[in-house]
Parts: structure tokens; C-alpha cells; sequence
């Protein structure tokens, strides 16, 4: 006798929300590690100095313009060869921050441009160091600006994350695609899956709908 | 060195077949796109509001869903519903709906761009609603819904990459075929590389030529 709808889900939840679990830790770091990094690249992008800016804009455009997919792939496969071994989980997240990186540092560069460029220069005068300057008057300021784009990346790296299932790292997606070769119930299963990604989704942008209201006091 | 290059000579047709399947997944899921969601906006202006919040369901869904949980949906879990398609077809029907919601809520920012008194102004003078969409609305959103819409057809290609995973033979696919025959790992992601770069560059001068059209 097949086993219903009801008990199949409900036996395989566990190990689901193991994967959702793994899910979020993947995207998490590699978004948290994604901001600093992205800052620096916003820099860098902005920098009146032609080789650092055209070096980081390269960067930009080839991480945006490839597929992750393909990102991805590339690492896994091309850190072994040329010596380096890295387990797929880790492959996993330095491609996903990699990405991020370049996807950051243009939604910050949005959020430097809406900056008055006075205050910069006038923190300059003050004789304040330029990267002191940049970490204690514009960080803040860019931070409370991007948000709501800041979510959205979030988002589409929680998303993107389930690429990651095609090189052995057991999150949600890999998960479900375990269960469903050893339960062949491939609706039910992948419907489940799709529900708690959107769970989470939508406590992201709660998350940051709250975080929007908090910091526009602030100001 | 010459050995190095022989592989991409050698893998030139194959790869190439992949970049006109990837072209072609994509125009043909980019053309689904615009047109459902299109409609998708156009009914969101209707004051119906259970047709307006499943409306609002459908695009929060998509958008909140990986575009490869859409496909295992549709691909694997399709048969057990008595939905069987092929995994091109699945493709372009995954990647068209997806991107419907995202295209729809393009239109919506358009829609909205137009002043109000615009279209009161053209219901007075007799304008039929769908009239008033193709001639007043339709043509002043173009200029700001171009930029935006180009970036999503951009983001379509790039991820038409997953397609690869349900085993539609396009650029991925096949680049992950040229690795498994010849092991080597950098020529075939290098050219898998520049052909999705060029096939977006391509888009991204199309989609300047077209803001330069509509803008007036």
C-alpha cells in the first residue's frame, strides 16, 4: 500500500529541515562574508585610481555575467588541479561569496553614489584616514540605504544555493532529491521542498522590512 | 600549446550547438515571459481583488522559489500528476513562467509610472480600456521598463545554465560533456565562459539599440 501524502511528508520533514538547516548556513556565510569584501570591491570599482578601478570592474562583469552554475563548477573542478582540495561544501561557499561579492559591491556603489561627496571630502580635511573615513562615515550610511536591495540579494543567493546540490552538499535540494530516489514520490517531495524554501524566503523579507523600519528611526 | 587549442577545434561544433539551443530555449522562454506576464499586470489593474491576490500569490511564489525546484516540479514530479514533457519543453515552459512574474512586475512599476490624470483623461475622450494600454501606456513605460526588462532576459540566460541538470543538451550540458570526454576542465569552462558572455553582450547592445528607439 502506497503511503499518503501525509505520512510521507511527515516522515521525511526531519531530514528537510536538516537541509534547509544547511540551506541557510551556505547562504548565510557567504553573504555575511559577501558584505566586507563587497565593500572593498565598491570601492574599488569607485577608485579614482584607472588600474584598480578597471581591475575591479573586470571582476564585476565576469561574475556577473557568467551563469553560477558554471561558477560553480569551475571552482570544484578547477581547485584540485591545480593542487588545492577542498571539500564540496566549502567549494560551495567561496563560489557563492565570490558571486556575491560582485553583486554587492554594485548595490553598494548605488548607495555610495546617493552619499553627498562633501561629506567625504570634509572628513578628509579634518585629516581623517581615507579608509577610517570611508568604515565610520560611509559604511553606516550605505548600510541603512541598501537594504531592501541588500534582502533581495540575500534572496537570490538563498535561491541560487540549491546549484550547489550538483556537487554532493547535502542541502535542501540534494536532500530532497535522496529522499525522492529512495521514496519515488517526486511531486510530493519537491512541493514540500518548494514550500520551505518560500518560508524562508518570506521571513527573509519580513526580516527585512523590520530592519528597514528599525534604522529609518534611526535617522 | 597547439594541443592546448586542438580541443577547442575539435569541440567547436558541439559547444556552438549548445550556445544555439541555449539562444534558442531563451527566446523562446523570454517571448512567454513578456506575453504572460504582461497579461499577468494588465489583469493586476483590474478592481477584482481574488483575481488580484492570486495574482500577487503567483509572482511571490516564483519569486521566491529556485528556479530548479520549478524544473524537478515540473520534470520529475510532472509523470506522477499525468503531466509528461519533454525536458526542452520543460525548459522553456519552467524558465517562461518563471520569469512571467518577474516580467510582471516590471510592467506594474510601468503601469504605475503613468499619471493618473493621463488616463482619465483618455477614458473621457472615449478611449476603451485596452486602447488606452496600447496607445497611451504602452508606448511611455517602454522607455522605463526597456533597461529593467533587458536585465531580466540577462538573468533568463544565465539561468537557462540549470537546464542543464534536467538534461536538456544546451551550453552546460555540453560543456560538462566536453569535460567528461577529454578531462580537461579549462578549455571547456573558458569557452562555456565567453560564449554565455557573448551571448548576454549581444542581448546588452540589442537592448541599447531598443532604449534608443523607444526613447522620444
Amino acid at each position: 500500500m502506497p503511503v499518503t501524502t501525509f505520512t510521507l511528508i511527515q516522515n521525511n520533514l526531519p531530514v528537510m529541515l536538516w537541509g534547509a538547516g544547511m540551506t541557510v548556513l551556505v547562504s548565510g556565510i557567504a553573504i555575511i562574508l559577501g558584505m566586507p569584501l563587497g565593500l572593498v570591491l565598491c570601492f574599488g570599482v569607485s577608485s579614482s585610481n584607472r588600474w584598480v578601478s578597471r581591475i575591479s570592474r573586470v571582476y564585476q562583469s565576469v561574475w556577473r555575467g557568467t551563469p553560477i552554475l558554471v561558477q560553480l563548477l569551475i571552482i570544484y573542478y578547477l581547485l584540485p588541479l591545480i593542487g588545492i582540495n577542498v571539500p564540496p561544501i566549502l567549494a560551495a561557499i567561496i563560489a557563492l561569496t565570490l558571486n556575491t561579492i560582485a553583486f554587492q559591491a554594485e548595490i553598494f556603489r548605488g548607495g555610495l553614489q546617493a552619499i553627498p561627496p562633501g561629506q567625504m571630502e570634509a572628513a578628509r580635511m579634518v585629516g581623517i584616514r581615507i579608509w577610517a573615513a570611508r568604515r565610520t562615515i560611509l559604511v553606516p550610511q550605505i548600510f541603512r540605504l541598501v537594504i531592501p536591495s541588500l534582502v533581495n540579494e540575500t534572496i537570490s543567493i538563498l535561491k541560487n544555493s540549491s546549484l550547489v546540490s550538483v556537487i554532493a552538499v547535502t542541502e535542501l535540494m540534494r536532500v530532497s532529491q535522496q529522499i525522492v530516489a529512495t521514496t519515488y514520490r517526486p511531486f510530493e517531495i519537491y512541493i514540500a521542498a518548494a514550500v520551505i524554501y518560500i518560508v524562508i524566503n518570506l521571513v527573509l523579507s519580513l526580516a527585512g522590512r523590520t530592519a528597514e523600519r528599525r534604522l529609518a528611526h534611526g535617522t | 600549446m597547439a594541443q592546448f587549442l586542438d580541443l577547442w577545434v575539435q569541440y567547436a561544433p558541439l559547444m556552438l550547438a549548445g550556445l544555439v539551443t541555449t539562444a534558442w530555449i531563451c527566446a523562446l522562454a523570454t517571448v512567454l515571459g513578456i506575453a504572460v506576464g504582461l497579461v499577468l499586470a494588465c489583469l493586476d489593474g483590474i478592481a477584482f481583488e481574488p483575481l488580484r491576490w492570486a495574482i500577487r500569490a503567483y509572482v511571490e511564489i516564483m519569486r521566491g522559489l529556485p528556479i530548479l525546484i520549478l524544473l524537478f516540479v515540473l520534470y520529475y514530479g510532472g509523470p506522477s500528476v499525468g503531466l509528461r514533457l519533454s525536458a526542452g519543453t520543460v525548459g522553456v515552459f519552467g524558465l517562461g513562467f518563471y520569469g512571467a512574474a518577474y516580467f510582471a512586475e516590471i510592467f506594474r512599476s510601468g503601469f504605475q509610472s503613468i499619471p493618473k490624470g493621463q488616463i482619465e483623461a483618455a477614458r473621457m475622450a472615449g478611449l476603451t480600456g485596452s486602447q488606452i494600454i496600447r496607445h497611451i501606456k504602452l508606448p511611455q513605460m517602454l522607455v522605463l521598463i526597456t533597461p529593467p526588462m533587458v536585465n531580466q532576459i540577462i538573468i533568463l540566460i544565465k539561468e537557462s545554465a540549470v537546464l542543464s541538470i534536467i538534461t536538456v543538451a544546451e551550453l552546460t550540458k555540453n560543456t560538462t560533456q566536453f569535460v567528461n570526454e577529454t578531462y580537461a576542465v579549462i578549455q571547456p569552462y573558458v569557452a562555456a565562459a565567453v560564449l554565455y558572455w557573448l551571448l548576454v553582450e549581444a542581448v546588452a547592445q540589442l537592448g541599447k539599440l531598443v532604449e534608443r528607439r523607444v526613447r522620444f
